[in-house]
C-alpha cells in the first residue's frame, strides 16, 4: 500500500486591533487579570456585540494576500460548547458564511514549487485563558476573550512537515508584512493546529485523522508533524493500523513525542446557529478594493526581485525581506547610495544589524537612517576612509546620531591617500622589517600582507589599503 | 411526526449538559416528536426563491471603530461570581476533555 501522508493546518492569528472584537475593551499583552473585559465580553445580560471594523478590514487584507475571494454577504454564528473559557457558553464565529474563501499561497520547498489552498479564513473571538491548580479547581480570566481571532484553514495539501513550515514562515512573513498581527507565535499571537493522516490516493485508504495541539513554535509544529507521520508509518508497516483512531494529540516538547489527549470518537457537534445578536456583512466593493490595491508586495515577491533587480544573493534577499521595515531601509538605502546594493546588503545585515540588536531597537527606529548610511558608504566608495575605519564611524554615528562626514572631520580619520604622506610610513616599515622585505623579493608573495598590516598600524588604519598595497610592492621590488 | 429516538434524546441532553433519568427521556422522546411536528408545518412553504434569514430587520454593516474605551475594574468583574480568587474566576477543576 502506497500511503502518502496527508496534513491539514488550521492556524488561528490574534489581530492586531486595539480594542476586542465586539466591544472597546484594551487587547493589550500581559494587563493585570480581568481588568480588559466589560459587561459585553462577559456575556451579562443586556449586553450587546458589535464588530470592529478594522479587524474586518484585516481579514480581508490577508484573504486578498491569500488569493482569496471575500464574500458579497456573509454571517457570523454562534459555536456552542461548554467550557469556562467563554463566557457565554458559545463562542461567536464564522460557520456556513466566511468572510474570505478558496484562496492560494505558492511555496517553494527545497526547490520545488508546491501549492496550498486555502480553504477559507474567517472571523471570530478568542477565549479566555484557564489556569489549572495543583489544589484541583481552576482559575479563569477573560483579558484574551473576545479579541478578535482569525482562523485560516487550508486543505490537506501538505505532504512533509517541511511544507507546513514554509507554510508557517511565509504565513508568519505575510501576516506581519501586511500588519494584521505580531503573528508571535511563544504570546500565543499565532497559534497552528496539524491534522495529520497517511492516505492511499489511488485505493482511497487512510488512517483516521489526528489532531495535533500544544504547538507554540513554527519548529514544534514542524517535529510534531514528522513524528506523527513516522508513529502512523511504523504502524501501517508493521500491520498495527487496526491500533489507530481518530483522537486529539498533545506536542510533548520535552520527550520530542505526540502523546494522546483525547479520543474522538464522534465528529463535534457544536449546535451552530446564526448569531441573531449581530447583523450581516456585506462589505461595500469600493471598500474591498481599496483594501486589496493597497496591499503591499508580498515578502516572496520581494525577495525574488530583490534577487533581480538589485542582483543579491539568494540568502541576502531572504534575510532583507523578513520584515518589511528592513527590506525598505535596504532599498530605499540603495536608493541613495547609487552604488553597489551588495555593499548595502552587507552593512544593513552586518554591522547596522549587530547595533540594533545590541540597542535593541528595530530597523525603523535606526538612529541611523538609510540617507546618512548611504552617506557613509559613499566615503568608503569615495576613498575617503577605509572600510575598516567606516566601522567605527558607523558605531559613533549610532550612538552620538551625527553624520558620517561630521565624524571623519571631528576625529580626523580621513583616509590618507596621499602618496607623499604614505611614502614616508612604507619606507620606515621597509626599513624596520628586513626580513618580510627579504621573503617578498625572495618571491612569497603573502608576506606583503604583514608589511600592508605595519603600514596600517602606523597610521591608525587611515592609509588607503589599496595605495598602500601597489606602493610596497613597487618599492620592496625596488621599482620606486 | 413520530417519537424522537432514544439515542437522538441521550446526544442532545449530553450536548446540554443535562443528566436526565429514563423516565425523563422516555417523556422527551414524545414531547421533542410533538415540538419538531410543530415546527415541520414550515416545511410545506415553498422558500426555494427566498434567502435564509437570521434577522428580520433590514440591516447590514453595523460596525465601531476601533477605539479602546472603559473596561470594569477586576474587582467588578469577579463581583457576581459564585466564587473567585483574587482577580481571577475560581470554577471547579475543568480537565480538557
Amino acid at each position: 500500500m502506497a500511503m502518502e501522508p496527508m496534513i491539514g493546518l488550521e492556524v488561528h492569528v490574534q489581530l492586531a486591533t486595539e480594542s476586542k472584537m465586539f466591544c472597546a475593551c484594551s487587547t493589550k499583552f500581559g494587563a493585570e487579570p480581568n481588568s480588559n473585559v466589560c459587561p459585553s465580553c462577559l456575556g451579562l445580560p443586556g449586553s450587546l456585540p458589535v464588530p470592529n471594523r478594522k479587524a474586518v478590514e484585516y481579514v480581508i487584507r490577508t484573504g486578498a494576500a491569500l488569493n482569496c475571494s471575500v464574500a458579497d454577504h456573509c454571517r457570523f454564528a454562534r459555536k456552542n460548547y461548554f467550557y469556562p473559557d467563554l463566557t457565554k457558553n458559545f463562542q461567536i464565529s464564522q460557520y456556513d458564511e466566511p468572510l474570505t474563501y478558496n484562496g492560494y499561497i505558492d511555496l517553494k520547498v527545497n526547490g520545488e514549487p508546491v501549492r496550498i489552498r486555502i480553504r477559507r479564513a474567517h472571523l471570530e473571538e478568542d477565549t479566555g485563558k484557564n489556569l489549572h491548580l495543583a489544589s484541583g479547581s481552576t482559575l479563569v480570566e477573560y483579558n484574551r476573550g473576545g479579541i478578535p481571532l482569525m482562523e485560516i484553514v487550508t486543505e490537506p495539501d501538505f505532504t512533509t512537515a517541511e511544507q507546513c513550515r514554509e507554510y508557517l514562515t511565509q504565513l508568519r512573513l505575510i501576516l506581519r508584512c501586511i500588519g494584521v498581527s505580531t503573528a508571535n507565535m511563544d504570546e500565543g499571537a499565532m497559534r497552528a493546529e496539524p491534522t495529520v493522516n497517511l492516505n492511499d490516493r489511488a485505493t482511497g485508504e487512510a488512517t483516521p485523522k489526528v489532531e495535533i495541539k500544544n504547538l507554540n513554535s513554527i519548529r514544534s509544529v514542524y517535529e510534531a508533524v514528522k513524528y506523527e507521520i513516522s508513529r502512523q508509518r511504523k504502524a501501517v508497516a508493521e500491520g498495527r493500523e487496526g491500533e489507530l483512531f481518530q483522537q486529539t494529540r498533545r506536542w510533548d516538547e520535552s520527550n520530542g513525542v505526540t502523546a494522546l489527549m483525547r479520543r474522538k470518537e464522534t465528529s463535534d457537534d457544536y449546535m451552530y446557529f446564526p448569531e441573531p445578536d449581530l447583523v450581516p456583512l456585506e462589505p461595500d466593493p469600493a471598500w474591498v478594493e481599496s483594501i486589496v490595491s493597497s496591499c503591499p508586495e508580498l515578502p516572496a515577491a520581494r525577495c525574488e526581485r530583490f534577487c533581480t533587480e538589485y542582483a543579491i544573493p539568494e540568502y541576502d534577499a531572504t534575510v532583507l525581506t523578513e520584515s518589511r521595515e528592513l527590506a525598505d531601509y535596504f532599498e530605499d538605502a540603495c536608493k541613495a547610495f547609487e552604488g553597489a546594493a551588495k555593499t548595502v546588503s552587507n552593512w544593513v545585515m552586518g554591522d547596522l544589524t549587530s547595533l540594533l540588536h545590541e540597542a535593541g531597537v528595530s530597523i525603523a527606529q535606526s538612529p541611523v537612517s538609510c540617507e546618512r548610511l548611504a552617506e557613509l558608504l559613499k566615503l568608503i566608495d569615495e576613498n575617503v576612509i577605509s572600510g575598516k575605519i567606516a566601522k567605527d564611524v558607523l558605531a559613533k554615528m549610532f550612538e552620538s546620531g551625527k553624520s558620517a562626514a561630521e565624524i571623519v572631520k571631528e576625529e580626523g580619520l580621513e583616509q590618507i591617500s596621499d602618496t607623499s604622506a604614505l611614502e614616508s610610513v612604507i619606507d620606515e616599515v621597509i626599513a624596520e622589517n628586513p626580513g618580510p622585505v627579504e621573503d617578498v623579493r625572495g618571491g612569497k608573495q603573502q608576506a606583503i600582507g604583514f608589511l600592508v598590516g605595519q603600514v596600517m598600524r602606523k597610521t591608525q588604519g587611515q592609509a588607503n589599503p589599496g595605495m598602500v598595497n601597489e606602493m610596497l610592492s613597487r618599492k620592496v621590488k625596488g621599482e620606486g | 411526526m413520530p417519537d424522537v429516538a432514544r439515542d437522538v434524546v441521550e446526544h442532545v441532553s449530553t450536548l446540554a449538559r443535562l443528566a436526565l433519568s429514563s423516565e425523563e427521556i422516555d417523556r422527551l422522546q414524545h414531547e421533542m416528536g410533538r415540538i419538531l411536528e410543530h415546527a415541520d408545518k414550515l416545511q410545506a412553504v415553498n422558500t426555494d426563491a427566498i434567502q435564509g434569514t437570521s434577522h428580520v430587520i433590514p440591516m447590514i454593516n453595523v460596525y465601531r471603530e476601533d477605539q479602546v474605551g472603559e473596561s470594569l475594574t477586576p474587582e467588578e468583574v469577579v463581583a457576581n461570581a459564585p466564587d473567585s480568587a483574587d482577580e481571577f474566576f475560581k470554577v471547579p477543576r475543568t480537565v480538557e476533555e
